[in-house]
């Protein structure tokens, strides 16, 4: 798991390998430069996160679990962010939040776009009745809200962390079946897609050779901001105490055990909230600076 | 005329279609479970009376198709069953934590939405102005925080910094309206500040578009002055985006108000839905879900039929 989140960053400024790897380098370093400062903060921010994740074990100065001094300590040299209501140091946990809360979430957004985006493109290529039922499937199932959804799944199948990222993997996928198949739709019906046929390419080829390049960008700005659609839902979960369970450390329900601290005038529940908006905050400007980019989508969204 | 009659027929059809086959759903996903709803909810440990006995107090034994038209039945009369965790009536349970849910969402509602037309509108006039991107960049940054985050903020400067309102939400029955809104003020802040962002965002979008169009140059170019253009030209054909921007939030508002009433203890249905999930009271749950998903649907379908209402092409037409 603890790769992972490295794919974050390169899906957004990958410089896609071979023969022109330094002049394409130089264009993305180019583009990086005159990028927005919010665009900058952003990629700081997920290169940021990616790297704590990555090496949690070596940056953080105790165990994920481990019990370390009394309950709710003040903030001192030995504990800089004071204890948690189990005597656990709260940056450690803050730490392997980096790992546990977001690579859940990245995880679980993959799964979504594995399902919805092979589904999606399938329904714009075969069309016909697969496009239909596939297509009224996913209209019912975005009916309802998804955190409802889940909470109502959750409570049928256990709540446990295999189930939530099931669940909400395949909740998800409906909202990247969605723009898959519109986009795909579009493409379908080009020139080149009707000669491929005449070709007599198979299925694969012209949904994989053909039609998925064309739409890599806009799925590249879902994956964006489905990840955090995504990493919000789990961590109003967690809050919630139906998400990530303890001993594993999360931002959201490290909210949740020092919620009591704020009628105490005191920041300590505010950090782990701060770790989840900061990232989501981040990764939606680079977003937002990779639409102006790569379409035409200025204003409307 | 016959259009637009056509098309309310055909959208509110579609609507409870919608809703009959969420009813389905919500139903029937506990029949995905591999054992049933009693061995699950007792676990492995729980002898085969104790499982027989819930089984008959739920109903089990009966065929499926039997259980939910009993179960649709009951709820269209106002009678969601029994809870199982403390064997009480779930439409007394749920009554008055609904109203207050709705109180809450509505509470927001009225300070999110003007002010979100008026900043929206402002933007798209004065777009690409400092104004226009620092609202930018603060918007794109609240939409994209968890609400507990807001909650908790507004909870430590507000209530326990500078003491102006409480910090916990505790209303009952028969507080009076005043008393009530100064209690709730800070989960309604927390809930608009939320949704105002998207609100105004896509307010500033649909303006945006609009302005953008043929005919508002042509307006401009006959010399018409600005407020003319807009009062009547572009709100015309405005209200349609911006209802549907409006209700679509406000369908937000009351399936997001969960988070925010655990965070402020307030006596809602969101609350009871999150204590019934840990608790796997699974009646309760059900009930809940049905509740918030037929509002969520409901609310979409007004949207719909609101701006088939008012778009200028279908009431004038050629």
């Amino acid at each position: 798991m603890s790769e992972q989140p490295k794919t974050i960053d390169t899906a957004d400024s990958s410089p896609p390998p071979l023969r022109q790897v330094e002049s394409k380098l130089t264009v993305v370093l180019r583009e990086l430069r005159k990028a927005p400062l919010s665009a900058k903060f952003g990629l700081l921010v997920i290169v940021t996160y990616v790297f704590v994740a990555l090496f949690a074990p070596w940056i953080a100065p105790y165990g994920e679990a481990e019990i370390v001094g009394n309950q709710f300590e003040e903030w001192s040299d030995e504990f800089l962010l004071g204890t948690d209501n189990l005597g656990r140091d709260m940056l450690t946990r803050i730490i392997f939040g980096a790992r546990n809360t977001v690579g859940i979430a990245f995880l679980t957004t993959l799964l979504a776009f594995l399902l919805g985006g092979i589904c999606g493109l399938l329904a714009a290529a075969i069309g016909g009745w697969t496009d239909q039922i596939l297509s009224r499937i996913v209209d019912v199932l975005m009916a309802i809200p998804v955190l409802i959804f889940a909470m109502l799944l959750l409570t049928i199948f256990g709540q446990s962390v295999v189930n939530m990222v099931l669940i909400i993997g395949v909740l998800d996928s409906t909202r990247v079946f969605r723009i898959t198949r519109a986009v795909s739709v579009n493409v379908v019906v080009m020139d080149f897609i009707e000669s491929a046929r005449l070709r007599g390419e198979g299925l694969g080829w012209i949904t994989i050779r053909e039609i998925l390049p064309n739409i890599m960008p806009p799925l590249a700005a879902e994956f964006g901001l489905r990840f955090c659609f995504v990493f919000l839902t789990i961590s109003a979960l967690s809050f919630l105490g139906l998400g990530i369970q303890p001993p594993t450390a999360d931002w959201g329900s490290m909210v949740r055990d020092t919620a009591d601290l704020i009628t105490f005038d005191d920041y300590t529940p505010l950090i782990p909230a701060m770790a989840i908006a900061l990232l989501t905050i981040g990764v939606n400007f680079v977003v937002d600076w990779f639409l102006h980019k790569s379409s035409g989508l200025k204003d409307e969204h | 005329m016959n259009d637009i009659v056509r098309m309310l027929i055909q959208r509110i059809s579609l609507g409870l279609l919608t809703l009959f086959v969420v009813s389905l759903i919500i139903f029937f996903s506990v029949s995905l479970l591999p054992g049933d709803a009693a061995q699950a909810m007792l676990g492995q440990s729980a002898t085969e009376d104790t499982v027989n006995a819930l089984r008959k107090q739920m109903g089990l034994d009966q065929p499926l198709h039997t259980r939910y038209f009993s179960w649709l039945g009951g709820i269209l009369q106002g009678d969601f069953g029994v809870s199982i965790g403390n064997k009480r009536e779930i439409s007394e349970l749920i009554g008055g934590r609904f109203a207050n849910t709705l109180f809450l969402a509505l509470y927001a509602a009225f300070i999110a939405v003007p002010l979100a037309l008026v900043l929206g509108i402002l933007a798209a006039l004065y777009r690409n102005t400092w104004y226009d991107r620092s609202v930018n960049v603060v918007t794109l940054s609240s939409i994209s925080t968890p609400e507990f985050f807001v909650a908790y903020i507004l909870m430590l400067f507000v209530s326990v910094k500078w003491g102006f309102f409480p910090s916990l939400a505790n209303v009952t029955l028969d507080t009076p309206i005043l008393e009530r809104m100064y209690r709730t003020f800070l989960p309604a802040l927390t809930l608009t500040l939320v949704v105002v962002a998207h609100m105004m965002r896509m307010t500033r979008a649909a303006i945006i578009n609009l302005l953008a169009s043929p005919y508002i140059e042509m307006a401009a170019l006959k010399g018409m002055t600005r407020r003319r253009i807009i009062t009547h030209h572009a709100l015309p054909n405005a209200w349609a985006p911006i209802i549907n921007v409006i209700v679509l939030n406000l369908a937000y508002l009351i399936v997001g108000v969960v988070v925010v009433e655990v965070v402020f203890v307030y006596p809602g249905l969101g609350q009871l839905l999150v204590d019934s999930v840990s608790r796997r009271d699974l009646p309760v749950v059900q009930a809940c879900c049905l509740i918030f998903a037929a509002t969520y649907i409901l609310l979409n379908l007004i949207a719909d039929i609101l701006s088939i209402l008012t778009n200028p092409r279908l009431l004038h037409p050629k």
